[in-house]
């Protein structure tokens, strides 16, 4: 409509083009403007009982929805909020994502070794064993390792039963001996806690240093130590890659865990409602992971390689284990000291 | 069949700690433990507003939802109850709970914090009702002899109304109508249309 009017209007030149376009979008301005003008004072406020129904309160409502803070006679934590969102979220994800993911995670990780173990079996050793030993794992090495994974192992059941007793082991054990049980997991849980990022602490300090990778660790994982392909055995030094791995996954989780855990742990640390929803929901996705994570290591150190679980048990290996999983470590120690070579860190 | 509510009205609640007042003393609550609380806020400005709230006994309870040892109960009157037999002092209740309602008689290293203890709607607890154990574990229990919570008889200004939903509701759309202001029942929307 008025395309016509603006050609009329204006003489046709080589740069009308610009002017034209210019002149539409004023005049589309000018009528959308115009036509808010109109809706609201047109429609909007003829109809006078609807303006009247937004709450000149509502903006202060929604910041006590929020959670603002006001003021309270009443002592304790937090009592001057009046209403928290935080932990509809915490619910929501504890409820349907954390328990619902984690059974499937472990679950389907341990079903997934099982498969490993019945379909290829477990690493056997290529020799038989000699009867020629290597001390490998001196005693307070080996003290330090179960006394973590003892520790480990009462976090991982008395944590599972948070998350999952109540669907689990309330039909077994019924209301009141599921509550005992848990009371008394929940102590385990909080005292013994500390104690195992302790054991996690000096790990860290005793064993970082035969762990930090070098380049042939990472060609350990080509065929996973030789488990699987057939090519030759990848070489490995005193610690190899897979061990490697394992130990900086657990300081990785280990040390996530447990700050998330101490925080919890001590109100000293000043927590705020908020915030343990937070911390809470990292502990628990990490530990699940962790966790996960160690079914691998349990199977490898147990049925999973022949020999392997000895060397954490007696301290000690045979020469064939040494030779099949660490060769250059075995190479090391039988030069250094033929016949009984003395741990080497 | 009844569903307990309760409804604080803004604009009449003056922060008079009556209803606090009340609920200590009816209850014997031990020093520290408050089950019911006065909020306020802009204090001492222009469109100051107070709040008086305790647990909402909401529908779909949160509290319930995240206990590990499953120890709450709906009443057949709507009213969110929980046996302290089986509570573990975990603390997930106060962590999910929308209004702050679970309190705890200590807070101290390790987790400890003893067994959560929250405002019942004065209906007692799981032992034999008005027993002695029921008196000194979940205070007294109103209910069962036909009477309603004490915070809200001893409001002053009868802003706290406690009661059928449906009835409390229409005396406080009643007063809104009259005093011609707009219905603030805050808190109901979080506590009775819950959806997870
Ligand atoms: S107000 Fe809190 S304690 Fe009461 S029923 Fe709701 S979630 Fe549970
Ligand atoms: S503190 Fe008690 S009532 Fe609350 S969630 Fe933990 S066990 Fe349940």
């Amino acid at each position: 409509m008025t395309a016509p009017a603006i050609k009329g209007s204006f003489k046709v030149s080589e740069d009308w083009r610009p002017r034209a376009i210019l002149l539409m979008l004023m005049i589309a301005m000018a009528t959308l403007m115009i036509s808010g003008w109109i809706l609201h004072e047109g429609v909007f406020a003829s109809d006078t009982p609807q303006i009247k129904t937004t709450n000149p309160r509502a903006s202060f409502w929604r910041t006590v929805r929020e959670g603002q803070a006001g003021v309270t006679t009443v002592q304790g934590r937090e009592r001057t909020v009046l209403i928290q969102s935080g932990g509809e979220n915490w619910r929501r994800v504890r409820n349907l994502f954390l328990a619902r993911i984690s059974p499937w995670l472990l679950g389907g990780v341990f079903f997934v070794i099982l498969f490993f173990f019945f379909v290829h079996g477990p690493d056997k050793l290529k020799d038989a064993p000699s009867g020629e030993t290597l001390n490998r794992w001196s005693l307070p090495h080996r003290l330090l390792h179960w006394y973590t994974a003892l520790l480990f192992i009462l976090m991982a059941l008395t944590g599972l039963s948070m998350l999952f007793g109540r669907a689990v082991l309330i039909p077994v054990l019924g209301h009141h001996g599921f509550s005992g049980y848990l009371g008394m997991a929940i102590k385990i849980h909080n005292y013994g806690g500390p104690f195992f990022v302790a054991g996690l602490l000096i790990e860290i300090l005793a064993w970082f240093k035969p762990n930090i990778p070098e380049k042939i660790d990472f060609d350990w994982f080509k065929s996973l130590g030789g488990m699987i392909g057939k090519g030759p055995r990848p070489h490995a030094g005193r610690i190899n890659g897979g061990s490697k791995a394992w130990f900086w996954f657990t300081v990785l989780a280990g040390l996530i865990v447990g700050t998330t855990g101490l925080l919890m742990d001590f109100p000293e640390f000043g927590l705020s409602r908020g915030m343990f929803q937070v911390v809470h929901i990292i502990h628990a996705v990490i530990a699940v992971i962790f966790m996960t994570g160690s079914l691998g290591h349990i199977y490898l150190g147990s049925i999973g390689a022949e020999g392997t679980f000895e060397s954490m048990w007696s301290g000690k290996v045979s020469a064939q284990w040494a030779e099949q999983h660490n060769d250059l470590w075995y190479a090391e120690s039988m030069k250094a000291k033929p016949a009984q070579s003395e741990p080497a860190g | 069949m009844a569903r307990m509510k309760f409804l604080c009205d803004v604009e009449r609640c003056i922060e008079c700690n009556g209803c606090v007042t009340a609920c200590n003393s009816e209850h014997d609550v031990p020093w520290g433990i408050n089950r019911r609380r006065v909020v306020t806020f802009n204090d001492g400005e222009a469109g100051e507003k107070s709040i008086s709230v305790a647990c909402m006994h909401c529908t779909d309870a949160p509290c319930a939802a995240v206990c590990p040892v499953d120890c709450f109960y709906t009443t057949d009157d709507g009213i969110v109850l929980h046996d302290k037999d089986l509570c573990i002092g975990c603390g997930y209740c106060f962590y999910a709970c929308p209004f702050g309602a679970p309190q705890y008689p200590q807070e101290s290293a390790f987790g400890m914090r003893g067994k959560m203890d929250k405002c019942t709607f004065c209906a007692g607890g799981p032992p034999q009702d008005n027993s002695q154990a029921e008196f000194e574990q979940y205070g007294r229990n109103r209910i069962a002899e036909g009477k309603l919570p004490l915070c809200a008889e001893m409001c002053a200004t009868k802003a706290l109304l406690a009661g059928d939903g449906e009835l409390i509701s229409g005396i406080y759309r009643e007063r809104v109508m009259k005093r011609d202001s707009r219905p603030d029942t805050w808190g109901w929307q979080k506590a009775y249309n819950f959806k997870s």
